[in-house]
């Protein structure tokens, strides 16, 4: 079990850096996808299946085919200048460094309350109930949100006829 | 649970930081928003191993979680027609090259 998590969270890992390393921006969006189907495996080890197939769904089958558009949308993106980085990377990489080394000492002493417990069985069930009971609320304006975010979307990108 | 939470949580932090090293040190402003992405992944995966190993009972962690995931969906949506608009209009979605805004 634990080498099986090791060998998932480093091959996450892996496609993670390749995000953010790969010079063609197309393999880098396809590097993500992996990124997101080894964080879905990750949900999978943590016992959360709906979690899981809903970051498949939304996250591989929507953010990803979104972010393939914008980059097809505008071709010269694919060029070999789109993978740069700007000055400031090495400075970037240090702090990152020292972030995750911080955080890393953090979460190492701190002892969090930690229990024994199985998951219910009836765990997708009440996640629904959830979502229409006590968290109706949150979920109609998130809803509300993403119509409105939506719309907004598709009034930025659309082509304005050109006045002279 | 024969996996510690802490390799969650150091995990998770891996995939933020590198997310956020993305966000800072990328050209590119698509490349910039995977970065926004992965970071989201991370703060998911936390909200996750939290519910799991803390507080296993109550599935508060899981449904926070799916908020967290509509509004990433919501965010990458507008952020991908912002660049659209704005390679339509400069040719370019070179971050250091948007410089409408600067006096």
């Amino acid at each position: 079990m634990s080498l099986l998590f090791l060998v998932l969270a480093l091959l996450t890992l892996v496609m993670a850096i390749g995000t953010v390393t790969a010079r063609n921006l197309f393999h880098a969006a396809l590097f993500l996808v992996g990124a997101f189907f080894g964080v879905a495996t990750i949900y999978v080890l943590l016992e959360a299946e709906f979690l899981a197939v809903s970051q498949v769904i939304i996250y591989i089958g929507a953010i990803a085919t979104l972010i393939v558009f914008a980059i097809m949308l505008s071709r010269s993106m694919m060029g070999r200048e789109a993978g740069g980085y700007n000055r400031y990377w090495v400075a970037a990489a240090v702090g990152v460094a020292a972030l995750w080394s911080l955080l890393a000492l953090l979460l190492t002493t701190v002892s969090f309350p930690v229990v024994d417990q199985p998951v219910p069985a009836d765990a997708i069930v009440q996640i629904g109930a959830g979502l229409i009971g006590p968290y109706l609320i949150p979920f109609e304006v998130v809803s509300v949100l993403l119509v409105v975010a939506l719309m907004g979307a598709v009034m930025i990108a659309r082509e304005r006829h050109r006045q002279r | 649970m024969t996996i510690p939470l802490s390799w969650y949580l150091l995990f998770a932090a891996a995939l933020f930081g590198i997310g956020f090293f993305g966000v800072l040190s990328r050209r590119n402003a698509v490349a910039a928003l995977m970065g926004v992405e992965l970071m989201l992944n991370a703060v998911n995966i936390n909200l996750v191993a939290f519910w799991r190993y803390v507080r296993p009972a109550d599935l508060t962690g899981q449904i926070f979680a799916i908020f967290v995931l509509a509004v990433a969906a919501a965010e990458a949506a507008v952020g991908l027609a912002l660049m659209i608009a704005i390679y339509r209009t400069r040719r370019t979605i070179n971050v250091d090259e948007i410089d409408l805004l600067k006096g």
